[in-house]
């Protein structure tokens, strides 16, 4: 009977949390997608040891066109926030450098807390103007998910 | 579909409650041990953790500020921070404002130098760890901000050049050993700056380039020597550190370390109180620029905050791009990538720190609200914003919660609001905060 009532309180104070304690159970964490009208294959790439929260860093973009062909020479422009807090980036990230591979080099990222983000890029390529939105995921060091 | 997930929580918590009945029963099955003395789930204890100053990363290096590792630019920059001569009636030094006894504020709802200013004094343990400096974060370095002050018409107002000449009469030797030799500065007037009155401007475009640049040289490495002595400065562990430090390690004395009342403001702080999306981290602040909706000063000329600040720091001799900095360009990423576009800046302020918050009223950039119980009450009331667009969402009453929102409006009962500052009580230093040694 205790465990029954103390499950119960559980589940009403998870319940209860409007915070941000977690992101959607389902998020959608793919690195690679399609742009919203198709026009463009974009795999976003990470750096390989996570920043530290408020730590300045960048990530790699790629795309390609629906035939796998990669694409140079696009424009990129990037955006995005924290849904669940409705506020967006705290900086301004840029497309610095085309890469030799043909990536694009994003410099400027920060994350300022752990917890659901939104990375947005607005494409201006052979293609014509496209949009993608990538989820990602910030979590504590040593969180050990 | 980002924006069909970001509407579950004002009004569907109840389809969500299926959802979450799962992930609920199995934190229960695995809380944490009782030895402790209350319940976290392996996700709040990775919060509180977060929280912990254990986790507080090594003080971020400065590369614009070459002396501010040396023990004799702590030493200078403590000297300086305290001598009031440093001012235009001999009587404002740093400590003023930023009295070393009151955590390095005033308790005042704006600074009051020589003049009456027109925001709170901050305090400065921890502020090493800020990008940006001010509530509007108009200086983009502690060296930078130092010299705000000691410029300014209604704090210090005081002029570099007479700063210089105070430097050289008083601090030559010590000076002389952190930064070479002083330029000269005879033949100069008394009071000469690009800020100050409209005589001491004239008398500042009077002197050539090359005096000017030896003033503002002596001028900005007073700033050096101050940010050394303030980035010495470290916070002193707190009961809530000690609690969360017990609770991680499931150490039994952690039973006992806060009141009941306390715990449970621990909990909404974290939980639906959602003070923990901004006041994160072991200094309980993101760094960042939010708009909250506090009331302005003066409604008919309200603070525009950040929005108005980009330009000053993009436009500050003494930024990390200025020719007194001594960072490489390549090094000066914060002022590359910096957001200057973008309407919620409007209104925006920095996020304060919390340690210690509980003695040093009053609080927000002017003093606004002078409880802890007026700053929950405001969070629950989130009225709108006078100026620019508050991120609070506010709930009508009598109306169930607005559909388009990104975030829940902030609901507290009477008791639960008490629960929430009886918490923020746990944040003080246990000890005084003092400089990391000789």
């Amino acid at each position: 009977m205790n465990r029954f009532i103390s499950t119960a309180l559980s589940l009403a104070a998870v319940v209860a949390i409007a915070g941000c304690a977690s992101p959607p159970p389902d998020l959608d964490l793919a690195l690679t997608r399609p742009s919203v009208d198709r026009k463009y294959v974009v795999t976003l790439q990470p750096p390989a040891v996570p920043a530290a929260i408020n730590q300045l860093h960048s990530w790699r973009v790629s795309l390609a066109s629906p035939a796998g062909a990669p694409i140079a020479q696009a424009r990129i422009r990037v955006d995005g926030g924290m849904p669940q807090h409705g506020h967006g980036l705290p900086t301004q990230p840029q497309v610095t450098q085309d890469l030799p591979d043909g990536s694009y080099l994003i410099e400027g990222l920060k994350f300022s807390m752990t917890g659901w983000w939104e990375i947005k890029l607005a494409i201006d390529g052979p293609g014509g103007a496209d949009k993608v939105t990538f989820n990602t995921v910030v979590s504590a060091p040593g969180a050990g998910h | 579909m980002s924006r069909l997930h970001s509407r579950v929580w004002a009004p569907a918590r109840i389809v969500a409650a299926g959802a979450l009945l799962a992930m609920a029963l199995a934190q229960a099955a695995s809380p944490q041990p009782a030895t402790t003395g209350e319940r976290w789930s392996a996700e709040d204890l990775a919060v509180l953790a977060s929280l912990s100053l254990k986790r507080l990363a090594p003080t971020p290096v400065d590369p614009s500020n070459a002396v501010e590792r040396l023990p004799a630019a702590v030493d200078l920059g403590e000297r300086l921070f305290n001598d009031a001569r440093f001012s235009r009636n001999g009587a404002v030094s740093c400590a003023s404002c930023h009295d070393p006894r009151k955590q390095f504020q005033d308790g005042l709802p704006v600074g009051q130098g020589v003049g009456t200013g027109s925001r709170r004094a901050m305090p400065i343990v921890g502020a090493a760890y800020s990008s940006w400096l001010f509530w509007d974060g108009r200086k983009d370095s502690l060296w930078a901000q130092a010299l705000g002050p000691l410029e300014d018409a209604v704090e210090h107002g005081g002029n570099r050049t007479r700063h210089a000449q105070l430097v050289a009469e008083h601090y030559r030797k010590d000076y002389e050993a952190l930064f070479g030799a002083m330029p000269r500065l005879d033949g100069l007037p008394r009071d000469a700056g690009p800020g100050g009155s409209a005589a001491e401007k004239a008398a500042w475009a009077a002197l050539d380039a090359r005096q000017r640049d030896g003033v503002s040289r002596v001028f900005s490495n007073m700033g050096k020597a101050i940010a050394a002595y303030e980035k010495s400065l470290q916070h002193a562990p707190s009961r809530l550190d000690r609690y969360i430090d017990a609770v991680v390690r499931s150490d039994p004395a952690a039973r006992g370390l806060l009141q009941a009342s306390e715990l449970r403001g621990l909990r909404l702080f974290i939980g639906k109180a959602q003070c923990v999306s901004c006041h994160n981290g072991p200094l309980f602040t993101d760094q960042q620029f939010h708009n909250t909706g506090v009331p302005p000063l003066d409604a008919a000329r309200p603070d525009r905050g950040r929005a108005a600040a980009t330009a000053k720091v993009r436009g500050d001799e003494f930024n990390c791009l200025g020719p007194f900095s001594d960072a490489r360009p390549t090094q000066c990423q914060e002022l590359r990538f910096m957001v200057s576009d973008d309407a919620a800046l409007e209104g925006a302020f920095k996020t304060p720190g919390l340690r210690g918050v509980a003695q040093r009223p009053p609080y927000m950039h002017a003093g606004q609200l002078g409880t802890l119980e007026q700053v929950v009450r405001h969070y629950v009331a989130a009225p709108h914003a006078v100026v620019g667009h508050s991120e609070l969402t506010h709930r009508h009453a009598g109306a169930s919660a607005p559909p388009h929102v990104e975030r829940a409006p902030i609901e507290l009962t009477a008791a639960e609001a008490a629960d929430l500052v009886s918490f923020l009580g746990t944040l003080g230093s246990e000890q005084p905060s003092a400089p990391a040694g000789p």
